[in-house]
Order: structure tokens, then C-alpha cells, then sequence
């Protein structure tokens, strides 16, 4: 397959996360290092239903999920950090 | 503008959480506590030096998204108190624009200054380039004379260190008109006389000092009320979220709203109304018309170059048209425009059609506060087709393109566009409104945001990204079709 063995990288772009930052998300593939690319598979998501947990679950949005891991409040600085833990 | 750096994203935890307030029943306590709830005690300080500067700071923000207007704000108040004079208030302010005070950093005044890495060298390019004899030599180093310093920028240009920089104040910086000074204490404060209402201050301060007034409230009264409720979606809408224009519309109604219209319907209207225009005014010898639709450049009109008034089309805005047709179709019916511009908000307020303006960021909180997932919206179905050309209209361009088409290839139409309006653009159309002339076109079409109504001040996505949206629902309508009597 295709994506074997690479990071899986979920951007939530459901309407709540979208709101509230993930916009600037959409560039993530663009932002990192361009040789990191067969080494992360990106792909958008509708809502990953963490921002419905509490009534201020909105706050921590948005989502990004890596791999197994859920990352709230998730900016570019912080996917690409995460990310180059599991890289190196 | 960008989309989601901390200073928007506060704005729109502030909308969202007043959005629910509202929303439970318990309005004017939960409005009491914002402050209190998004800076908890012995909660993390993020951005200011301590939790009550920036509790003190959310609550005038909060004055701001109630409606209200910090200028006259008292301190005292509490925000309860906004809220109930929000639910009881007739009409929405006047004036769209508000200078968050306490959030002002009351920034150094503009000027040119030498920093540390001159080197003090023996060439000193910078003493002759300045015209008029501002800088000296003092200790080995450059020293500029603010007194007869003229910002010319000479010295910055020629400095072989790069050792001489300008010393900005954002929203000053970015006003095209010099609506926005400091006041005797050194905070901001805008000019009303001279104000466009364009937002570029709004969107280029990086402390949120300047904030729009919101309707919010006023609108959700509405819907809350057995009026029926139009929603009037702009052109630019098309690309600021993930999902098709047809499920933010199903989004609108699952918010409250009882009909969805598009904006782009007036722009039909628009856009043959100024291609008759163009071709009578050329006919007449006219060298050259501007567009009318940017609302931020019709207060420039009016307000810094009304030289300008007799080459401005008469033609009204697709939020005009758009919103009289509502009105004629729904009797009694409140009309609500929601678009990316703060300008269209002060636009609105002297439109006897238009009733309230709501931003696509205010939008966007309603969808949060109400847990509106936008992907699983129905395709809504509006009532009337528009065209290609009117789809395109929040694209730079795309206005003059459309009075193109419309003219059918019966009148000469050669487009030029202002894109983005700044001091040296506004001098530049005094000399065409002086001259009778503008040497670029003859039909000019100006945008006061670079790039066009996708990059508004209060937008939710990326003004390239949202761009491709916008052209890509605009390819799948019809051409325009001219006006057979024209
Ligand atoms: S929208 Fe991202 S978790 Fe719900």
C-alpha cells in the first residue's frame, strides 16, 4: 500500500475546528519541509466529534490527530513539532 | 488579512461564548461572567502582564461584539447591563468601528530611526541623501533630527548596513486615508469624518485593538421573533469554508434563518445597471467611469475625493438590489446581509432595505455556539439561478468583466482595476477625477481590499484558497446575458 509506515496526519476541518483556526491548517503540506512528504500522509476530516464533548469543547479546537494521538488547540508550529518527533 | 492568528481567534471565542449566552436564557449573567470564564482564576496569563488586564480587556471586547462603544464606555458598566441595552436597543449603533482602549499598545510614533548597526561609516550616503539636512553625525553614529525629518525614507534606501529603519504603527500604516491618529495619550482613535469603514486598521493590528461594532444580538432577536428572517449570502461566501455554498445556506436556516438568498442575485442587476451606464456616459464622451459596488471606496468618494463623485456610476450595490428585491418578495421580512467586509456594515446602516449586517466570522461563531456541522447539511435550493459573472464579483476584476459581458461587445470596454486602495492609489485617482481622464482603462473597478471582497477583514478563510472557491462555483453559472433594450 501506498501509505504504509507513513505518519498519518487528520486535519479536522469540520465547521467548529474550521472556525476556530483551522484554516491556516490547510497549508500544513506546503509549510513542512518539502522532503518530509513520503513521510506523512495528510488528509482533511469532517468533524472528529472532540469539539461536542463539553459545552466549551470548542475552545480546544482545533483537532489534529497523529497517528493515534489527539492534539487540541492545534496550530501549524505544533503539528510540525509532533511531528518531527516521530520523524527523527 | 490572516485568518487565525490569536487576535481573531479571541474575537471569535468572545462571539461564540455571548452567541450561547444569549442562547440560554440566562443572557445578562453569562454576559457578566465572560471575562470571569475565559480567564479563570489562577488560570494561565497568555498574552498580557497579568489575568486582570486581560479580563479587563475581554470585557471591552465584549462591549464591542454587545454592540456597543468603548469610546463611551465607562468602566463601570457591566457588561449584564450591555446586554440588556443590546435586547432593548431599536437600532444598532451608527458608527461600525471601536477602539479596544485597553488593548491599544499606544505604540511608538512613527518615525524614521538609526539603530545599533550603524557602523558610522566614511561614506555617509545617508547625510547626502537626505534633501533636508536632517541627520548628523553625533559619537561616530547617524542621528536624525525629528524636527526636520520628513519620513522620505532617503536614508533607509541608500544606508549600505541597513542600518536605518522605519518605525510603524500598524493601523496607521495600513489606513489608506489617515483616518486613524493617536490620541493625547497615545492610543489610537479614528476619525470619523475621514473614515472608510474598510477595516484594514481592524485587520492589521496585532494586539485586536480595533474592533467592529457586531449586530449579533440584534439578529438574533430577529430570529428569535415571528418576523421572517432573509438571509442575504455575498458572492465571497463561496470559499470560505470547506463544504458548497448550499450547505452554508441549509446551515443559515438550521440556524434560524427562514430564507437564503444569494447576493449575487443584485449583482445581476448591478452589472447591467452599470454596463447601460457605461454606454450612455460614453456615448455622451465621458473618457472613463468607475465601478460603484465597493462600499469602502464610495465613502472615499464621498468623505476624501468627492472630484471623484460625477465618474462614479449611479448604479446601487448587489446588497441594495439584492435587498429590495427581498423585501418585495417577503413583505415585512427582515433583511440580514452576511458578507467578509466591515464596510458593507456601514453601507447597511444608511440602506432602507437592508436591516442588519452579520461578517462571516459572526457567522461562523453562530455555527459554533449552535453545534452546526456544516458537512451534514442539506444542499440548499436557492429560488433564482445567477449568473457566472455576478458569482465572480468578490474577485478583483471580476466587477469590470462583468459590465463587459453585459455590454454585449456593443461599447469599447477597455477594464483596469485599483486593487486595494492605499494613500498612493487615492492620490493617484485624484489627478484621473482632475484630469477627466484615467489613462488605464475606461472602465475603472475598484476593490479597497487587495484582491477583492475574498480578502474582507472579516473573513474565515485564506484569500487564495477562498479565491478557487469562489471561481469554481462561479464556472458552474451561465454566462450573463446582455440586456436586449440596452
Ligand atoms: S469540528 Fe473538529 S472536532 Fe468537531
Amino acid at each position: 500500500m501506498e501509505n504504509e509506515g507513513k505518519i498519518r496526519v487528520r486535519i479536522c476541518l469540520g465547521t467548529t475546528c474550521f472556525v476556530m483556526g483551522a484554516s491556516k491548517l490547510q497549508e500544513l503540506e506546503h509549510l513542512m519541509p518539502p522532503e518530509w512528504k513520503d513521510k506523512v500522509d495528510i488528509s482533511a476530516d469532517t468533524c472528529l466529534g472532540m469539539c461536542q464533548n463539553s459545552n466549551s469543547g470548542f475552545m480546544k479546537a482545533p483537532f489534529v490527530k497523529i497517528n493515534d494521538e489527539m492534539i487540541g488547540g492545534a496550530t501549524v508550529e505544533k503539528v510540525i513539532d509532533k511531528l518531527k518527533e516521530l520523524i527523527v | 488579512m490572516q485568518t487565525e492568528v490569536n487576535t481573531v481567534l479571541l474575537r471569535r471565542e468572545v462571539m461564540v461564548r455571548l452567541i450561547k449566552a444569549f442562547l440560554s436564557g440566562d443572557f445578562e449573567k453569562q454576559a457578566d461572567a465572560l471575562p470571569f470564564d475565559m480567564r479563570p482564576k489562577h488560570a494561565e496569563v497568555p498574552f498580557r502582564c497579568c489575568i486582570h488586564k486581560e479580563r479587563a480587556i475581554l470585557r471591552e471586547r465584549a462591549i464591542a461584539a454587545l454592540g456597543g462603544s468603548v469610546e463611551q464606555d465607562d468602566d463601570k458598566t457591566h457588561l449584564g447591563e450591555y446586554a440588556r441595552r443590546a435586547l432593548e436597543r431599536e437600532k444598532p449603533d451608527n458608527t461600525v468601528l471601536t477602539v479596544i482602549d485597553t488593548a491599544c499598545q499606544g505604540c511608538v510614533p512613527s518615525r524614521i530611526y538609526v539603530t545599533d548597526l550603524c557602523q558610522g561609516c566614511v561614506a555617509r550616503p545617508c547625510t547626502t541623501a537626505c534633501a533636508f539636512g536632517a541627520i548628523s553625525i553625533k559619537n561616530g553614529r547617524s542621528v536624525i533630527d525629528g524636527e526636520k525629518c520628513k519620513s522620505c525614507t532617503k536614508c533607509m534606501q541608500v544606508c549600505p548596513y541597513s542600518a536605518i529603519v522605519k518605525i510603524k504603527v500598524p493601523c496607521e500604516d495600513a489606513c489608506p486615508v489617515g483616518a486613524i491618529t493617536k490620541n493625547g495619550s497615545g492610543h489610537a482613535q479614528i476619525d470619523v469624518s475621514r473614515c472608510l469603514s474598510c477595516g484594514a486598521c481592524m485587520a492589521s493590528c496585532p494586539f485586536g485593538a480595533v474592533a467592529e461594532k457586531s449586530q449579533m444580538i440584534d439578529i438574533l432577536r430577529a430570529i428569535k421573533s415571528d418576523k421572517k428572517v432573509v438571509a442575504m449570502i455575498a458572492p465571497a461566501i463561496a470559499g470560505q469554508t470547506p463544504v458548497s455554498i448550499n450547505k452554508v445556506a441549509s446551515g443559515l436556516i438550521k440556524a434560524g434563518f427562514d430564507i437564503v438568498m444569494e447576493v449575487a442575485e443584485g449583482a445581476d442587476i448591478t452589472a447591467k445597471t452599470e454596463a447601460k451606464d457605461f454606454a450612455e456616459r460614453m456615448e455622451k464622451g465621458d473618457k472613463f467611469m468607475t465601478t460603484s459596488c465597493c462600499a469602502a471606496y464610495r465613502e472615499m468618494v464621498k468623505k476624501i475625493v468627492p472630484e471623484l463623485k460625477p465618474y462614479v456610476s449611479e448604479t446601487a450595490t448587489p446588497m441594495h438590489y439584492t435587498a429590495e428585491l427581498a423585501k418585495k418578495r417577503y413583505p415585512d421580512c427582515v433583511t440580514v446581509f452576511v458578507g467578509p467586509c466591515v464596510a458593507k456594515r456601514s453601507e447597511g446602516l444608511g440602506d432602507e432595505f437592508v436591516d442588519y449586517v452579520m461578517n462571516f466570522e459572526e457567522m461562523g461563531a453562530l455555527f459554533v455556539a449552535m453545534s452546526i456541522e456544516l458537512a451534514q447539511c442539506e444542499d440548499y435550493v436557492f429560488d433564482v439561478e445567477t449568473s457566472k459573472q455576478a458569482r465572480n464579483f468578490a474577485l478583483t476584476g471580476g466587477v469590470a468583466e462583468s459590465v463587459k459581458v453585459a455590454s454585449g461587445g456593443k461599447v469599447d470596454v477597455r477594464p483596469t482595476c485599483v486593487n486595494g486602495l492605499n494613500p498612493k492609489v487615492v492620490r493617484e485617482m485624484m489627478t484621473w477625477a482632475k484630469k477627466g481622464e484615467c489613462p488605464l482603462g475606461n472602465i475603472v473597478e475598484v476593490m479597497a481590499c487587495e484582491g477583492g471582497c475574498v480578502a474582507g477583514a472579516a473573513c474565515l478563510n485564506n484569500k487564495k484558497i477562498a479565491a478557487r472557491g469562489v471561481a469554481a462555483y462561479a464556472d458552474k453559472g451561465e454566462d450573463i446575458k446582455p440586456d436586449e433594450n440596452n
